[in-house]
């Protein structure tokens, strides 16, 4: 916009750089204070010193969150795949054939997009417990590929929409079945939008609380953030200790997302564009 | 577009993928329809079947266990609209979706223009402000009641800036509560906003710009003449998510006051989990799941109409 660093640039700067640093007060403060004793009664930024680990090893077996963090990876990766490969096929045809029914299949699909879970919560509950699902994984992974259909199938089909039939064609060409074709060569082709389904549902899938509080909640087999939920309900105004599992509980996603920051972001842009 | 075949057929008639029918305007690549019954499947068996039996099921008395189960009118309607907690919950759920989504957008975009400029750290900042983004919401909330508490951070610094009157217990006062949580929504999706703004900014030539600068436009006039118009797509985005999110919101209420006090945060996803779980009270469950996709099929219509027409 500008071509030169001026002295309003710099004024920019400055206020950027204060508010940069009131937005990390409640990470610095999540990490600081798990890392104090726990009768400590000190202020969020106030450093501990010594640091303690204590709370970790107190956190993670009393949470029990090694568990937990296997099924929300389990949940999270086996979902991501699911969504990807049902929401890419049948983008397919919904993008690439005209007729009457491929036009009205995709418009309740989207429609999807407009009616919150909580309209069909109770009868799905109902019909989980009594496939006798409740408390296990299959249950949330089914609903997870169920709910971001809509969402993936959408951007599938206006990414396909704008990509040219040639290499299909060819494809054909070389006698390729539509099988085939679709796996080799229009698959591949989809990458930079598999990239945004892949980071927006991982993300939102690692985050989820809700169902699986519904469906896991008093079973050995839950997730990150429903394990956490029953440890704070048990360790009351424990800062420490809770800030401990708080912190084990979201250091897999923040890593992810400090080492693939830049694909992220536009992951997240990306998505919202089509 | 794909091959155009006249629409006369109809699709259980047409032949196995691999022969190609006889008119076509180039070399038959073809979609197999088959491909898309595994996501309607499932999409059907987890949306839509179960909505459309919650949609009959809130002029019943079914309560999830009984096979048997009668009409009941708008019984349950009447009981969802004359409950002081229901309406309290409506009440809260709009003025905190409409509070989150007016004080995100402001601040996503004064982010975006700040990120948007030639200052020497926008890459870090980028990253910083979109972190809490990818937080789970149920620990950033536990995080904000920390900082929120009595003796906590929030008011440690007003203390610290001569504000000490303003201290006090924001999540334990009704009337701070759900601004307390608006707080920590903004907190943990400006940069959501801020990021789709960015790319809209991005996607503004530099010679409109460069046009309005040399027609002698200041830098205020350019901003709402030039470039807010051309964002109206990022605006409509925007607003679309946050009063989306807004209306559902769930996770950091459960994290940070439950609902409470009283009822003072109970919004409707917190109200219709309660009812069902904790009272047992399906139908009443279930009409207020209703009023609930009715609010947002009515806000989202709204909505997209205004920011369709709106000219800036």
């Amino acid at each position: 916009m500008h071509s030169r660093y001026t002295w309003r640039t710099l004024a920019r700067e400055v206020s950027l750089i204060l508010l940069a640093l009131a937005f990390l007060v409640p990470l610095v403060g999540l990490l600081n204070v798990s890392l104090k004793p726990q009768d400590s009664q000190t202020g969020a930024l106030a450093f501990a010193f010594p640091p303690t680990l204590d709370n970790y090893a107190q956190a993670w077996s009393q949470a029990s969150l090694g568990a937990a963090l296997a099924n929300s990876f389990l949940i999270t990766s086996v979902s991501v795949v699911l969504i990807i490969a049902l929401a890419s096929m049948a983008a397919y045809p919904l993008a690439r054939v005209t007729r009457r029914w491929s036009r009205y299949t995709f418009y309740l699909v989207i429609g999807g997009l407009l009616i919150p879970g909580q309209l069909a919560l109770l009868p799905l509950y109902a019909t989980m417990r009594d496939l006798g699902l409740l408390g296990s994984l299959w249950s949330v992974i089914l609903i997870n590929v169920g709910q971001q259909i809509p969402f993936s199938v959408f951007l599938y089909t206006m990414f396909l929409r704008e990509l040219p039939l040639d290499y299909e064609e060819a494809a054909l060409l070389d006698g390729c079945g539509p099988l085939r074709s679709f796996v080799s060569v229009v698959f591949p082709l989809l990458r930079p939008v598999t990239g945004t389904v892949v980071i927006l549902n991982a993300v939102g899938i690692w985050n989820e609380f809700f169902t699986p509080l519904l469906y896991l909640g008093g079973s050995d087999n839950t997730t990150a953030p429903v394990a956490i939920y029953g440890f704070v309900s048990q360790y009351v105004s424990q800062w420490p200790l809770i800030f401990a599992g708080l912190v084990i509980s979201v250091i897999p996603i923040l890593v992810v997302y400090f080492a693939l920051q830049k694909h992220i972001i536009k992951g997240f842009a990306g998505g919202l564009k089509g | 577009m794909a091959a155009t075949h006249a629409p006369t057929t109809p699709p259980d008639l047409r032949e196995p993928p691999g022969q190609a029918p006889p008119r076509r305007r180039r070399v038959g690549v073809r979609a197999p329809w088959w491909f898309v019954v595994p996501a309607i499947s499932i999409y059907l068996f987890i949306v839509v079947v179960p909505s459309a039996n919650g949609a009959l099921f809130s002029f019943t008395d079914w309560n999830g266990l009984r096979p048997d189960w009668s009409f009941v009118g708008l019984d349950n309607f009447a009981a969802v609209f004359s409950d002081r907690t229901a309406l309290d919950a409506l009440v809260n759920t709009l003025t905190l979706a409409a509070a989150a989504t007016i004080v995100q957008n402001v601040v996503g975009l004064l982010l975006a223009l700040g990120v948007n400029s030639l200052v020497k750290s926008r890459y870090v900042f980028r990253v910083i402000f979109f972190a809490p983004v990818v937080l789970t919401p149920l620990v950033a909330g536990y995080v904000w009641s920390f900082l929120l508490s009595p003796n906590g951070a929030v008011n440690d610094a007003l203390r610290a800036v001569g504000l000490g009157a303003l201290a006090h217990d924001w999540l334990g006062d009704p009337d701070t509560a759900l601004y307390a949580i608006v707080l920590e929504i903004v907190w943990q999706f400006s940069g959501y906003s801020m990021v789709i703004y960015l790319a809209g900014l991005q996607a503004i030539p530099a010679e409109v710009l460069e046009a309005a600068t040399i027609d002698g436009a200041g830098a205020w006039s350019k901003f709402r003449r030039v470039v807010l118009p051309l964002l109206n797509g990022a605006v409509v985005i925007n607003v679309m998510l946050c009063l989306i999110g807004g209306l559902k919101q769930f996770d950091q209420v459960m994290a940070m006051t439950g609902g409470g006090p009283g009822t003072a945060t109970e919004t409707i996803s917190t109200a219709i989990y309660k009812s069902a779980f904790s009272l047992g009270d399906f139908p009443f469950s279930i009409a207020l799941a209703v009023v609930m996709t009715v609010v947002i099929a009515v806000l989202a219509a709204v909505q997209f109409r205004l920011t369709q027409r709106k000219s800036f």
